[in-house]
């Protein structure tokens, strides 16, 4: 299993996107801004690849972050779309009023970065962009039962819509996320991997496969280059965003604990069992004495 | 109506000080307003019973515990879990007792009900009507027939048998099966059952006001201006029934709730167990740790609010009631005050409950515990006790009827000298009496009790002979007793005795021909050879505990007056005639030798009284005995004056039998152990003997201490003494006791336990125990006590046996059970106060036959306890395990009271999906099957000392929660942390992570259960079938909530706030890594408890622990041994008793029945 990671916080120092890092402090929502990821891999990156995005000291689980939510709106029923529930104050209603959707801080606090890879097949050559898949990268439940848009007023989205308003941070509303109609709204996969919160407060989430046209077997050799549109603001709070291309086996990703924890307490286990024996057998020997000796 | 009510009220205010009525004047008496009949045991009705019960229940602390969190819930800005969490799990616990409430409540109305409709006759304007229960009031006047019960406590006027007398069965009252009589006035038995008289009868009573002395009633009748004196014989008491009576017309005294049945009833105090306490300290403990670790995250929420979430204010705003990170940490302590609640967990008492119910139910269905000639089987009458008949330490017994059978048969006797009983060969060798020997015949006595065997000739032929002492000493058992004949059949006499012992003397007199035929109160008919004569009764002078013995004063047909005694020979010996010193001599070496083959005795002497005498004796008598205060005093005295210059007559000697089992019993009791403590108010050296006989002193003991002194000093010497023989530096002082008791020699303290220098066993006498026990040698009392294998206490009065309890519970704070199965042993069950007659109201236990304690103690009694223990321990590590995952979870979301699991599954955690092992293991967890507790009582030793629940335990399972919890949580943490499934979505999404971390918990706490289990000892395959179903059983309805709750159909989408781990249970459960995990935790959290369990008894072995070594070797049980009874050797000394109840005093009867009394024993719990 192969792993390339790449760290584009952007603190100062650290390379292009720093730049943008400095830009954007204070700022919300703060100016788009573009920086690259450039690597080369020496063979063949056995596919499929998945893109990654990762997060440190992002706290999702926080319990307030985490119920500031309203699965009802989500689902798509129209008596919580413009009613959301109060756990979603402060984006429970905008200053005017107005009620937000989707509500909450998790959405208000959608990871809005976007990224391209470029394929350079010879050094010097052109770049081509590696078709990213952004589509199936949620649970199948989430996207087809979990999460539903409201229904359609005269087939409509944005009519549906009608009556609220964009969570603050996000420069469009929610029924422009993508022009996909399937992939737009409450629907939209982006959001929907966002909304289901991470256990912990380092956490990677999918942001696409790679597996079409000549990538289905993986990345090729040659240079590449990921464009990223720097948006999404950490630095505040001393977090970290990196870029991650993985492959995967039969256990998922790259994660040796279990491994190592397997071979840690299977040691530790045959071990003990020899102790127990010796301490049993002395012990034995030395109550049978006794009950001799009686 | 003014006057009424002004009376009703001072009543209620200053307590009513005297009751005043007057028969057959409603108008009068309602200007007291006393109550009706009606009684109310209910407590609920309809409209009150929501509120009333609720209110009851939240005066428990865990409930209104509860109250208080789900109040706090309810503050959103606190609020970390909904409140659904804690509202279903307090309903549920909340309509459990409720229900169980409302179906108690439910039998006492209609209990209620029947009871205050039945209908009885009441005299009305001259005729008698029937009305209902309830509406009897005070001063009414009422008719009973045979077989109907007492309606309230009602003064006797008159009945349909001689003399007034009325019979009646007090089973209800007092469970005793015997018939007692009472007998009314003899101006108000005059009027019969002429209505016209009845309905003209004024008569006022004053008495006392309403109280629960059973034993107690004075009261004045006023009656055409003469007062009548009233005691407890002349009243009829709610509870009892009529009985041989065919009507009997009685003035309603108390009503209601004013008689003594009702005023004993409730008001039962209520024993909490030595684990109850211990629950309590901890709960207490639990409470402090909650407390702490609420602290901790609060000021750790503080730091990271500073440091961390004030920066992260970008994506999550502080709200506008945080203005800094200390408010928000103040905040925070409730919220995790709400999350760690399952901490204390509520269903804890509720679990405890069922348990005991559980186990008394395994009491009362015990078949091996049935006694089937009395059809009764045991009974656990306190269900919440179970687990201390696992832990006690000190037994204190009764020994008449409790060791042994009460039935006595009239043995030998010894006759103006001469020894009557023994069977001599015709070598003059004493023979052993078998079945084999010969009885005496009886022919020549056509009256004569089959039943009844004796096998001296000798006796039999004196009697032929005419031998005039013969006669008298036979004719005197015949006369002087309070036994009532009854003939039903012509020749078939039936005795009705209050004490088998007379009843024993009264046979026996009757079957050597001299027959108790009939009695009147003033006659007595005895059929004398065949002749029938009739005695003048003058007097009798009733025995007593104080007395010891009884007399009756008879005028013969030759006008003689004679005056016939038996009572204790210590007694007696004192009031011989000094002439008779020679024949008291003789008399004593044959008691001595009665005594030492354990026989009951009694001296009987006679005195013929001058008329002149009698005369002036018999008029003091009779003012003394209208006179008001101090009567009884009175009365003994003028007793003593005629009791005095007696004739000995002989003495005689009865069998009290042995109880089935009874030496193997306390044998095995021994070796469990339990110390036995004989309270007695037989003589020393019966006791002495029935020790021997029982086991309790083995032959093989180093020495028998006797401590008999009269007075302080002699009792305080011999107390040291003995002290020092068996532990001769216990009395230096530098003996850490007494160095402790130097310096602190006012608190109340525990004494430990000593180490005597050999067996030795210790016999105190009743009046020694009185000195030790006034005079500050408690101390010394104790500690010889208890380092003794068996203690005697002889001579003892109901009080002293009570103190004895209390003078062991107090130093010792051990378990102490007492048994026994009169009203004497009463006091010592309750251990206050002496009041009588409640023997089986009072006790905890009942069961029919002494060696029946070893099955309650050593079977159910360790099971139970063992049950208890392993509930406690095992609950306590479930929770702390669940709580404390918050705990570490905390460090990782930034201390924000975010919960590990899903809402529901805290819902359902303790309720549903780890209730079923916990029953398993708590119902039906068997460490060791019957056989083996018996047969090892060895095994019962560890619940005296408390060591398988205690402080120490139950910081091991704190401990062992705390590394389960720290292990469940990062396993699954680094099994998810940036891990993908293999389509490439990530797992490290919260809500998988909380299926992961639940289901990893409920495997590992599930499978805790074996290790609790296997861990103190071997299974037996009956748990394990029984253990798998549970186990498995549910684990599996784990997964099949959880695929309903979390599945992506079904109600779950139609509330998607509610059910948010929407479509979880299928993404995440396919996973390999999950199952990889929880096989890994179970692996990490079971092993080291496993290894723990396997190491204890090899590197800190217990005494027990070689015991399960043994069981484990020998691979079938083996039938329990029978031991060979022990033969009395005659070297022993031993002695002469008059252990007798107070008798039916002046009462006499001409018809009976005769009821086998069998004793039921009770037992009652001390902490």
């Amino acid at each position: 299993i192969k792993e390339l990671g790449h760290d584009y916080t952007g603190n100062p120092g650290t390379g292009d996107c720093s730049l943008c890092g400095v830009a954007d402090q204070d700022r919300a929502p703060p100016p788009s801004c573009r920086c690259a990821w450039n690597f080369s891999l020496s063979e063949l990156f056995q596919g499929p690849v998945y893109l990654y995005y990762e997060l440190t000291n992002f706290y999702q689980n926080n319990r307030r972050y985490g119920v500031s939510r309203d699965d009802a709106q989500l689902s798509g029923l129209q008596s919580a779309l413009r009613h959301p529930v109060n756990e979603c104050f402060p984006y429970q209603f905008s200053a005017k009023g107005v009620p937000i959707a989707p509500c909450g801080a998790i959405a208000n606090s959608l990871f809005n970065d976007t990224f391209t890879l470029w394929h350079q097949r010879l050094s010097g050559g052109p770049y081509v962009e590696v078709p990213l898949d952004r589509t199936g990268i949620a649970w199948w439940t989430d996207y087809h039962v979990k999460f539903h848009n409201p229904p359609l007023v005269n087939g409509s989205l944005a009519l549906a819509f009608k009556g609220t308003t964009r969570p603050p941070n996000w420069p469009v509303p929610v029924y422009q996320l993508s022009p996909d109609p399937n992939n737009t709204g409450f629907i939209n996969q982006d959001f929907v991997v966002w909304m289901r919160t991470a256990a912990l407060p380092w956490f990677r989430k999918l942001y696409a496969r790679i597996r079409q046209g000549n990538y289905s077997a993986g990345l090729p050799r040659g240079n590449y280059r990921v464009n990223i549109t720097y948006n999404y603001p950490v630095r505040a709070f001393g977090g970290h965003k990196r870029i991650i291309l993985s492959n995967i086996s039969w256990m998922g990703g790259k994660n040796p604990f279990l491994g190592i924890a397997y071979l840690v307490v299977g040691s530790l286990c045959i071990l003990t069992g020899f102790v127990m024996l010796v301490v049993y057998i002395r012990y034995q020997d030395q109550n049978d004495e006794a009950e001799d000796q009686e | 109506m003014s006057v009424y009510e002004s009376r009703s009220e001072e009543r209620q205010s200053a307590g009513e000080q005297e009751r005043y009525l007057q028969a057959n004047n409603e108008e009068f008496n309602s200007m007291f307003g006393y109550p009706n009949n009606t009684i109310k045991t209910s407590k609920y009705n309809i409209f009150n019973f929501l509120p009333l019960n609720l209110f009851e229940q939240f005066q428990r602390l865990a409930n209104a515990y509860f109250l208080v969190l789900l109040i706090l819930q309810l503050i959103p800005q606190i609020s970390s879990l909904a409140w659904y969490t804690t509202v279903i799990p307090l309903i549920v616990v909340l309509s459990i007792t409720a229900a169980k409430d409302a179906i108690d409540d439910l039998k006492r109305h209609q209990n209620d009900n029947q009871v205050n409709n039945r209908s009885v006759l009441v005299l009305m304007n001259g005729r008698m009507e029937k009305k209902k229960w309830m509406n009897i009031q005070v001063g009414d006047i009422i008719k009973l027939e045979n077989n109907q019960p007492v309606t309230a406590d009602i003064l006797l006027l008159s009945s349909s048998e001689p003399y007034s007398m009325t019979y009646i069965e007090t089973a209800e009252l007092d469970g005793e099966t015997n018939l007692k009589v009472k007998q009314a006035l003899q101006v108000t038995s005059e009027m019969e059952n002429d209505l016209n008289q009845l309905s003209a009868f004024n008569g006022e009573v004053r008495c006392d006001a309403p109280n629960n002395k059973l034993g107690r009633f004075t009261g004045v009748l006023t009656y055409k201006r003469k007062n009548y004196l009233l005691d407890l014989d002349k009243l009829l008491l709610r509870g009892c029934t009529i009985r041989n009576t065919d009507w009997c017309y009685g003035l309603v005294i108390y009503t209601g709730p004013d008689t003594k049945l009702m005023q004993n009833s409730g008001k039962s105090s209520f024993k909490r167990t030595h684990i109850d306490h211990l629950m309590n300290v901890l709960v207490l403990w639990i409470f402090l740790f909650l407390g702490c670790m609420c602290f901790i995250l609060a000021i750790g929420h503080s730091i990271w609010e500073r440091k961390r979430g004030y920066y992260f204010q970008v994506v999550l705003p502080w709200k506008d009631y945080v203005s800094s990170s200390f408010v928000s940490a103040i905040l925070m302590f409730w919220s995790y005050f709400i999350i760690l609640n399952t901490m204390v967990p509520i269903s804890l008492y509720v679990s405890v409950e069922i348990i005991r119910l559980g186990n008394s139910f395994y009491i009362n269905c015990d078949q091996k515990m049935f006694y089937a000639p009395k059809n009764r089987p045991a009974q656990a009458c306190t269900t919440t006790l179970n687990e201390e008949l696992g832990q006690v330490k000190y037994v204190f017994s009764d020994k008449t009827g409790t060791l042994t059978r009460n039935i006595m048969v009239f043995n030998k006797c010894s006759i103006h000298g001469t020894l009557y009983g023994a069977v001599y060969d015709r070598f003059g060798q004493r023979v052993e009496i078998s079945e084999k020997t010969e009885k005496v015949s009886f022919s020549y006595n056509e009256l004569a009790d089959p039943k009844f065997s004796f096998y001296d000739k000798t006796l039999v032929d004196a009697v032929k002979r005419g031998d005039p002492w013969v006669h008298l000493f036979f004719r005197s058992l015949a006369l002087c007793h309070t036994v009532m004949a009854e003939e039903k059949v012509e020749g078939e006499l039936v005795y009705q005795a209050q004490s088998p012992d007379e009843g024993a003397l009264v046979t026996a007199a009757r079957n050597f021909g001299f027959v108790l035929r009939s009695r009147s109160p003033e006659t007595i008919t005895v059929v004398e050879m065949g002749k029938t004569i009739i005695y003048h009764l003058l007097a009798i002078l009733d025995f007593s505990n104080v007395r010891k013995r009884m007399s009756v004063i008879v005028k013969t047909p030759e006008d003689r007056i004679m005056l016939f005694c038996k009572g204790a020979d210590t007694i007696l010996y004192q009031l011989l005639l000094p002439s008779c010193t020679p024949l008291r001599d003789v008399t004593m070496e044959h008691l001595d030798e009665f005594a030492s083959e354990g026989l009951r005795t009694l001296m009987v002497a006679y005195r013929e009284l001058d008329k002149s005498f009698f005369g002036a004796w018999f008029r003091k008598h009779s003012e003394v005995c209208f006179c008001l205060e101090d009567r009884e005093s009175k009365i003994s005295s003028i007793y003593e004056e005629v009791e005095k210059d007696l004739m000995l007559l002989g003495a005689t000697a009865i069998e009290d039998k042995l109880q089935d089992e009874v030496p193997q019993t306390i044998k095995t009791l021994n070796k469990a152990k339990i110390k036995i403590w004989v309270l007695t108010g037989d003589k020393q050296e019966t006791a002495v003997n029935i020790a021997y006989a029982s086991n309790l002193f083995e032959d093989d003991m180093d020495g028998l201490l006797f401590v008999e002194g009269k007075d302080d000093e002699t009792v305080e010497k011999e107390l040291r003494s003995a002290l020092y023989k068996m532990k001769p530096e216990s009395l230096l002082d530098s003996d850490p006791i007494n160095s402790y008791l130097a310096t602190k020699p006012k608190m109340p303290f525990r004494i430990p336990e000593e180490e005597p220098s050999g067996n030795y066993g210790l016999v105190i006498h009743g009046y020694s125990l009185a000195c030790a026990l006034e005079g500050n040698l408690e101390l010394e009392l104790l500690r010889a006590a208890c380092m003794c294998k068996g203690v005697i206490c002889c001579r003892m009065t109901p009080l002293q046996k009570a103190q004895v309890v209390e003078l062991v519970k107090k130093y010792k704070k051990v378990v102490t059970l007492a048994i026994g199965d009169g009203a004497n042993d009463v006091s010592m069950i309750k251990g206050i106060g002496q009041e009588g007659m409640q023997a089986v109201l009072n006790s905890d236990f009942t069961f029919c036959q002494f060696h029946y304690l070893q099955r309650l103690l050593l079977v159910h009694g360790r099971w139970s306890y063992n049950r208890m223990c392993k509930f406690l321990s095992y609950f306590f590590y479930k929770n702390f395990t669940f709580t404390l995952l918050h705990f570490w979870y905390s460090f990782y979301n930034g201390f924000s009271a975010q919960t590990v699991y899903d809402t529901w599954f805290i819902t359902f955690y303790n309720l549903v999906y780890t209730c079923l092992p916990v029953l398993g293991l708590s119902l039906f967890d068997q460490d060791v099957n019957e056989t083996w507790s018996l047969r090892f009582p060895e095994l019962y030793e560890p619940g005296q000392l408390n060591l398988y629940f205690n402080k120490k335990e139950f910081l091991k399972c704190l401990v062992h929660g705390i590394y389960s919890s720290f292990v469940l949580f990062f396993i699954p943490m680094g099994t998810v942390f940036n891990s993908m499934r293999s389509d490439g979505k990530e797992i490290s999404d919260y809500q998988s992570f909380s299926l992961i971390v639940q289901t990893s918990l409920l495997w590992v706490v599930t499978m805790q259960v074996w290790t609790v289990v296997v861990g103190i000892a071997l299974e037996t395959t009956y748990w394990t079938m029984i253990n798998h179903l549970f186990t498995w059983g549910s684990l599996g309805f784990y997964f099949c909530i959880l695929l309903f709750l979390y599945s992506d159909d079904g109600v779950c989408i139609i509330l998607p706030n509610i059910f948010q781990f929407l479509g979880v249970a299928k993404n995440t459960l396919t996973v390999p890594q999950l199952w990889l995990s929880i096989v890994l935790s179970v692996v990490l959290c079971v092993l080291p408890a496993l290894g723990y369990q396997f190491l204890k008894p090899l590197l800190w072995p217990l005494s027990v622990d070689k015991v399960f070594d043994t069981i484990h070797g020998l691979r079938h049980p083996l039938t329990y041994p029978v031991r060979s009874k022990l033969k009395m050797t005659g070297s022993r000394r031993s002695a002469y008793a008059f252990s007798h109840k107070q008798g039916f005093g002046p009462l006499i009867t001409s018809g009976m029945f005769m009821k086998s009394k069998w004793p039921r024993k009770n037992i009652t719990h001390k902490k």
